[in-house]
């Protein structure tokens, strides 16, 4: 069915209207990713200190940082915009609507295109003025790493969002902590051969895992491996997919169950 | 001209009927009263010619679009206004009724708003989050939402539910002149009675998700051997075994 962007541009003007209103809402957009990249920034600059010669974390280390913070914030740009809807109980009215669950869900991540790049032009700018991080030295790759890390973001955030309307407006709380356990298994921070053998399985299945390792390839004098950059893209596209077709199941089901007309905080069926 | 054909609706939760072969439709123009006492299916109905459930068995159409096949279509013709329903609080009145305005498509919508907000005495409030109004403001701004599309069928659960009697009055005299001047056809449920006698052209009464009577509110008491609206839907609620014919 076609989408109809009138409709999606409702949802995203909703967010607009959300923020314009409320410092609560703004200012965690750029405060937490500040506060990572000041801290991580400044960890970067000690290990430089007590480590060999020649070797510089900043692009290792706050680099990834600054990639994860902007893969969590392409999540939550989706989720708190749908808990948005949670929590006001607006799912009759919406789903009352001729609006569609495309549209809708397209609607979410417009809001989370424009949130998260906000969160990423605050990283930049405090990366590169406060600790020198030069974007430039990754080439070209950091558009498919932003790329791939993006559209994981988006299928995580679209997963969460159908496990609430699932599981009801408790289940949040399931939700924040998936970043963190897929950290692990990602490879931030050190390479995926540290990893013991099953995680290294399921790293392969993670698109930030590539990313990662696409990252420290590239700063440590090596380039990255364009066949790794299709795979990510490639389970990127299906983690979309598949996310898409899980919330829409989650919707039939909620539609066929009555969930959607008495969707409320007691909702754990 | 038929705006809405409900035949043979059936929902079942599990092994519970909560709506069970209910069939009856609307015409331009008309207001049909959907009653019943609590648990009778009326909001069940209502959820389901809302699209935000799915009938077991039966179909709905609207404005002789079948709802499952063209959603979309049917539910840009629809609008609904219910008393469980506010609309977010965290905007304010103007961003409501402009944000589920694009959702329903409304053209010169800056317009649309500015009429409903000068109808529904909303002028003051314009600017105001609806988390902050009155129960009753509320009820206005839901009234508004509902007619932003100038619906062909227009859904109203128990809509007066929080209005003092003045108010009440107002709107229902305000509901009666859109839905003759734009030809809507309502389906309205209250458990006020006189406010049914007064406002409804025809009523059903539902009754363990069955439809049990249906006529004209003004007549159907006599023909049932009682002196009033309420008196009936005592008798449907506590008695509906002596009404089946």
């Amino acid at each position: 069915m076609a989408i109809d962007p009138a409709r999606v541009g409702a949802i995203a003007l909703r967010q607009f209207y959300l923020f314009r209103g409320s410092i609560t809402r703004t200012v965690p957009l750029f405060v937490w990713v500040a506060i990572d990249i000041v801290l991580w920034g400044f960890i970067t600059r000690y290990l430089n200190t007590v480590t060999s010669a020649g070797f510089d974390f900043v692009p290792v280390l706050l680099g990834a940082v600054l990639l994860w913070d902007f893969f969590q914030r392409v999540m939550q740009g989706v989720t708190m915009a749908f808990f948005e809807d949670v929590w006001s109980r607006n799912f009759l009215n919406l789903f009352a609507s001729p609006l569609t669950i495309g549209e809708y869900v397209t609607g979410l991540v417009l809001t989370s295109v424009i949130t998260s790049a906000v969160g990423l032009v605050v990283m930049i700018v405090l990366a590169g003025v406060i600790f020198g991080l030069s974007f430039l030295s990754y080439g070209a790759a950091l558009g498919a790493f932003v790329f791939v890390l993006f559209l994981f973001g988006i299928a995580l955030g679209i997963t969460a969002c159908a496990i609430v309307l699932r599981f009801g407006p408790s289940a949040e709380w399931f939700i924040w902590p998936i970043p963190g356990i897929l950290s692990p298994f990602a490879g931030v921070f050190y390479p995926v051969a540290t990893l013991p053998r099953w995680m290294q399985a399921i790293a392969f299945l993670l698109p930030p895992s590539h990313v990662f390792e696409g990252l420290r390839a590239l700063v440590t004098g090596g380039t990255v491996a364009a066949d790794r950059l299709a795979i990510a893209l490639a389970l990127s596209i299906v983690c979309v997919l598949v996310a898409s077709w899980v919330f829409r199941r989650v919707y039939r089901r909620a539609v066929r169950t009555g969930l959607i007309a008495r969707y409320s905080a007691e909702t754990l069926s | 001209m038929v705006v809405l054909s409900v035949t043979g609706i059936r929902k079942l939760y599990g092994g519970t009927v909560a709506v069970d072969d209910v069939s009856f439709q609307v015409g331009r123009g008309e207001i049909v009263g959907l009653l019943g006492p609590n648990g009778a299916g009326k909001t069940t109905t209502i959820n389901m010619i809302l699209g935000v459930l799915a009938p077991t068995a039966g179909s709905i159409r609207i404005d002789s679009l079948d709802l499952e096949a063209h959603r979309r279509d049917a539910l840009a013709r629809t609008n609904f206004a219910a008393v469980y329903a506010p609309l977010p609080g965290n905007l304010t009145v103007a961003q409501n009724l402009r944000f589920f305005g694009m959702l329903y498509g409304v053209r010169h919508l800056g317009e649309r708003i500015d009429a409903l907000l000068s109808d529904f005495a909303l002028t003051g409030f314009r600017d105001t989050k609806c988390g902050v109004l009155s129960s009753g403001e509320q009820t206005r701004v839901a009234l508004a939402k509902a007619m932003l599309n100038r619906p062909r069928l227009l859904l109203l659960d128990e809509p007066t539910a929080s209005l003092d009697p003045a108010t009440a009055r107002e709107l229902r005299t305000s509901i009666r002149a859109f839905a003759v001047s734009s030809a809507t056809g309502v389906l309205w449920t209250s458990h006020n009675m006189y406010e049914v006698a007064d406002v409804c052209d025809r009523v059903l009464f539902l009754s363990r998700g069955r439809i049990l009577l249906e006529g004209n509110p003004k007549t159907l008491p006599a023909e049932h051997g009682k002196e009033t609206l309420e008196d009936l839907f005592v008798t449907v609620a506590r008695e509906p075994l002596t009404l089946q014919s």
